[in-house]
């Protein structure tokens, strides 16, 4: 099929041997001696002064070892540097329901339980808020002083080239309104995490996140420690999702907690606390006014975005820049208009969830060019694909596509499913809907600004034969242990059970930034792929004279080296080794990676750059049965251009996660909170909060698109998080294919599905979906004049403000 | 059957007799032990996963004499003379049990966090019905979530160890 022997290919993954085996050793399964418990005693009122935390009382009871509060942590934290506003333990205000106030370590986990209800608390009440349009009505009481108005946290306005001007170009311009409900992760593990201080004044935690090297920085500044002396671990991980990428309170408080009690300290949370961790979705209202030609051509497009952050900044800020940012890599946009804003609200801190922040405005758009597309009389599928992006080219808001598959997945799907035969024409209750979409292969800037590189490894050669490789990335189940082999397999020619992976450790492996932003085969896979070729001249210069040919004539393959022309001489990788080590000395390499400079240089042009960009298009089909409400989604067809396939099993896997995760999304997940009963929230379990089980999965059918990208790794791109961005919209756009009714809010569920079909029936617009946004005090707008307006694509960005 | 304990907390301890994974095990839990703080805290089984202890996940999922129970909602004390049966002793020696090997190779594992309770619920499955519908394997798995695959992929590791089950019969 390819040139490669071992990308591409279906070997197994590294770790799975331990994960079907019970082997596998996750954060909550490590027990150390003279391991302590420990218990946080959190909030249960959502707002208040926190006038009074009195611990004396817990400590008298026999096995209490230590308990502390706010006062014992003074120093902010935040995963972002403009958003420094959690303190590990609430100091002088609790912000929802779940807010950690104290915590007891003790010799059991009763005995830290019993102790938490000894903790005297003095509270003096404040109004909480409660949702956006609360917070946008009552600037008062403010959650952050630092917000930039009233509870607004933060705004951003910016434009790119002439909305008026393109709006004044079009022959149709319609407006919409959205809302797109906050989900939660729901990974299967619960976030544990045990610190262990030695005497001589190191602090190891072992903990499941997602970004080590974030946590050991928060460690080491929040506890005062040198860096040099703090060791952060990820154990195997029980799923992420995006839930586990903020350093966490838990982490920080068992740290203290062994360092005060000089005995190691443990915390599992229960699936409660998973709940108040949160970070996930952003609910978020959407408001889109789209410009198009007859033919469907965007003329311009304006979106604005309202999102409920909850208690904390957590990654708000880019989340915030995220539901704009990537509305212009999948249709050429020439004028183009983004508004965007983030509340705070006393509920559990929303942040990354799978999709960052993209799937929010990834639904409106998707929604509303269908709706356009029935409005100018034209197929939605047709309409789409006349005005794709072209590759290599820059996007108004200076985003630099490479390699583009998407009329490729669109095509496939198109034809896979029938679509012709099926949009229009199925029986009342059956329907099809389509959508495309785009991701990131990684964030282009570090969450800290550095000039230092996004990704390390280093590489070992042993000599008998075996290679370790060494990386600071995390495997949260997406298997990026495994891509770190295969790609070392590959260059080295040496079977993938020969490569050692150690990985996640901030004292043994160089830093890589973390599981988030779909960053990390990209980046993990270029630095390993420069220490491998690194280690393969060695190799090949070592044993060329020997084999009578030329350094880059020797192959590489089935664990020999060997000259091209006459591949029965050469001699094992082992032996390559112990020549190479004979005349080098000790042998091991590094590389490296560093995403290129994003080609925008305006306010908030940190966040859309990446080094290449995936895409994905997808046709769902439904099932709606009108006397219940209920949707069944029978079928999806999704086709994702990931580049290059590293290893074809975990592409599939990653594109049928994110069609479960974006069904859930779509039809059943949601988490809300009870406004009259303190913002508790509505279903802390997983019997209330409704994921898909077997049974509500739906068919699908997956393909596995190649387009490669010179910036990936053997040309790889993204797959974790693409392919669940148009999985709601394309539902969303079936039902109204199946019922004639336009849901323009998620999740689908059955109660909204029967209101827009009793609307329909009395004669009312059948549509349900929020109303038109409310006015913001928007800042100044950012006005950047398009590349296509300046003298060259690279020109730097005159910057105009008005 | 009980013994008095001393100190706080609960004051009796019950003597138990467990096979867990083929090998008699004999051992003194206060009665408020639940059979998954048994295996992962006592007996050292980690293999058993938790992801809610309130029995809405199926993580911690164990056979049972034979029945796929909820380790984290049974007491350990109710478990008396029953054989358990946990990941750990899916396979026989080194030996993986078909259900492992097609879980391996299908992509059925990625965090990896549900299989252990997937495997057993799974291996009980195969026992009771060996060549199932994909609807009964649906229905068999619809009480352990899990969060990565979309089940797809375990579904069909399941049905794959069933036809490599029924070709090692034959």
């Amino acid at each position: 099929m390819s040139e490669h022997r071992v990308i591409g290919g279906s070997s197994r993954r590294v770790d799975v041997a331990d994960k079907v085996t019970g082997r596998a050793l996750y954060a909550d399964d490590l027990v150390l001696p003279r391991m302590l418990h420990c218990k946080l005693l959190r909030s249960r009122v959502p707002h208040a002064e926190l006038l009074r935390v009195d611990v004396s009382a817990a400590l008298e009871i026999p096995g209490v070892l230590a308990a502390i509060t706010g006062a014992d942590l003074p120093i902010p934290y935040g995963i972002l540097p403009v958003s420094q506003d959690e303190h590990a333990l609430c100091r002088d205000r609790v912000r929802f329901v779940g807010d950690p106030i104290a915590a007891v370590a003790a010799e059991d986990e009763e005995t830290a339980t019993a102790a938490l209800a000894r903790i005297a608390v003095e509270l003096r009440p404040l109004d909480p808020v409660g949702s956006i349009e609360d917070a946008l009505a009552r600037p008062e009481p403010r959650l952050h002083q630092y917000a930039q108005h009233g509870n607004i946290h933060r705004m951003v306005s910016q434009e790119f080239g002439d909305l008026e001007q393109g709006l004044a170009e079009a022959d149709y311009v319609r407006e919409d309104s959205f809302f797109y409900g906050g989900s939660t992760h729901l990974a299967l593990e619960q976030h544990a995490a045990l610190a262990d201080w030695s005497p001589d004044g190191r602090l190891t935690l072992w903990s499941s996140t997602q970004t080590p090297h974030y946590v050991h920085r928060v460690l080491a500044r929040v506890l005062e420690l040198p860096a040099a002396r703090v060791r952060v671990i990820v154990p195997a991980l029980g799923g992420g999702f995006g839930g586990k990428t903020d350093p966490f309170n838990h982490e920080v408080v068992v740290a203290k907690l062994a360092m005060r009690t000089g005995r190691p300290v443990k915390i599992c949370l229960t699936r409660e606390e998973v709940f108040h961790c949160h970070r996930g979705r952003h609910p978020t209202r959407i408001w889109m006014r789209t410009g198009v030609k007859r033919d469907g051509a965007i003329t311009a497009m304006h979106v604005k975005t309202v999102l409920d952050g909850g208690a904390y900044g957590s990654y708000g800020a880019a989340s915030t820049l995220y539901t704009g940012a990537l509305q212009t890599v999948t249709y050429r946009v020439p004028h183009y208009r983004f508004d965007g804003a983030r509340v705070f609200t006393n509920k559990p801190p929303c942040g990354p969830k799978r999709g960052h922040g993209t799937p929010q405005g990834r639904f409106a758009l998707e929604v509303q060019l269908d709706k356009i597309a029935e409005a100018l009389g034209l197929d939605p599928a047709d309409l789409r694909l006349r005005h794709l992006v072209s590759p290599d080219s820059l996007t108004a808001n200076y985003l630099r596509i490479g390699s583009t598959g998407l009329r490729q997945c669109l095509e496939t799907v198109v034809e896979r499913s029938g679509w012709r035969e099926k949009h229009g024409q199925l029986p009342f209750g059956r329907g099809v809907g389509v959508a495309c979409s785009s991701y990131l292969s990684g964030a282009g800037v570090a969450i800290y600004w550095n000039d230092m590189p996004h990704s390390g490894v280093m590489l070992k050669l042993d000599r008998g034969g075996g290679v370790a490789v060494y990386c600071g990335s995390t495997d949260v189940g997406q298997g990026s242990d495994s891509v770190l082999a295969f790609v070392v397999a590959e260059v080295l020619g040496v079977p993938p059970g020969d490569v050692r992976v150690v990985t996640a450790d901030t004292d043994l492996t160089p830093v890589d930034l973390g599981s988030y932003s779909s960053r990390v085969t990209l980046m993990t896979g270029n630095a390993a792929l420069q220490a491998a070729e690194r280690a393969r001249e060695l190799l090949a210069s070592a044993v060329a004279g020997k084999l009578e040919a030329r350094p880059e004539e020797l192959v590489f393959a089935e664990g020999r080296v060997f000259p091209a022309s006459d591949p029965d001489t050469g001699v094992s990788f082992a032996e390559a080794v112990v020549a190479a080590e004979s005349r080098f000395g000790t042998l091991a390499t590094v590389g490296h990676y560093a995403p290129p400079a994003p080609a925008g240089k305006f306010k908030g042009s940190g966040v859309g750059p990446s080094p290449a960009y995936s895409y994905t298009a997808a046709v769902a089909e439904v099932t709606v049965d009108p006397e219940t409400g209920m949707v069944r989604a029978d079928k999806v067809w999704i086709a994702h251009d990931v580049g290059r396939a590293i290893h074809r099993p975990s592409v599939v896997g990653q594109i049928e996660g994110s069609v479960y995760m974006g069904l859930g999304e779509a039809l059943f997940e949601e988490t809300s909170h009870r406004a009259a009963h303190n913002l508790v929230p509505v279903a802390p379990s997983m019997l209330g909060y409704k994921s898909p089980t077997a049974l509500d999965m739906c068919e699908v059918e997956s393909f596995v698109i190649e387009d490669p990208d010179p910036q990936g790794p053997f040309g790889a791109k993204e797959v974790g998080q693409g392919p669940l961005l148009p999985i709601p919209p394309a539902i969303v756009n079936a039902i109204y294919d199946a019922v004639g009714v336009r849901i323009d809010e998620v999740p689908a569920t059955p109660d909204k599905v029967l209101w827009a079909l009793l609307a329909r029936e009395q004669g009312r617009e059948p549509r349900v979906g929020p109303g038109a946004l409310a006015e913001l005090p928007w800042p100044e707008t950012v006005r950047v004049r398009p590349p296509w307006e300046t003298a060259g694509a690279s020109a730097p960005v005159r910057k105009e403000q008005d | 059957m009980s013994e008095r304990g001393g100190g706080v907390g609960p004051a009796e301890t019950l003597r138990l007799r467990l096979v867990v994974n083929h090998r008699p095990v004999e051992l003194l839990v206060p009665p408020h032990r639940t059979l998954l703080e048994l295996l992962r805290e006592e007996l050292g089984l980690t293999g058993t996963k938790h992801g809610c202890e309130l029995g809405e996940c199926g993580a911690c999922t164990v056979l049972v004499e034979g029945r796929p129970e909820l380790a984290c909602l049974r007491l350990a004390a109710s478990c008396d003379g029953a054989e358990v049966t946990t990941v750990e002793g899916l396979a026989r020696g080194p030996r993986l049990d078909p259900l492992q090997e097609t879980f391996a190779d299908t992509g059925a594992a990625q965090c990896g966090y549900c299989t252990p309770g997937m495997l057993l619920v799974a291996h009980e499955l195969l026992e009771r019905t060996p060549r199932p519908s994909r609807e009964e394997i649906r229905l068999a798995i619809s009480g352990n979530l899990c969060r990565c695959t979309g089940y797809l992929r375990i579904i069909e590791a399941i049905e794959r160890a069933a036809e490599r089950r029924a070709g090692a019969d034959v």
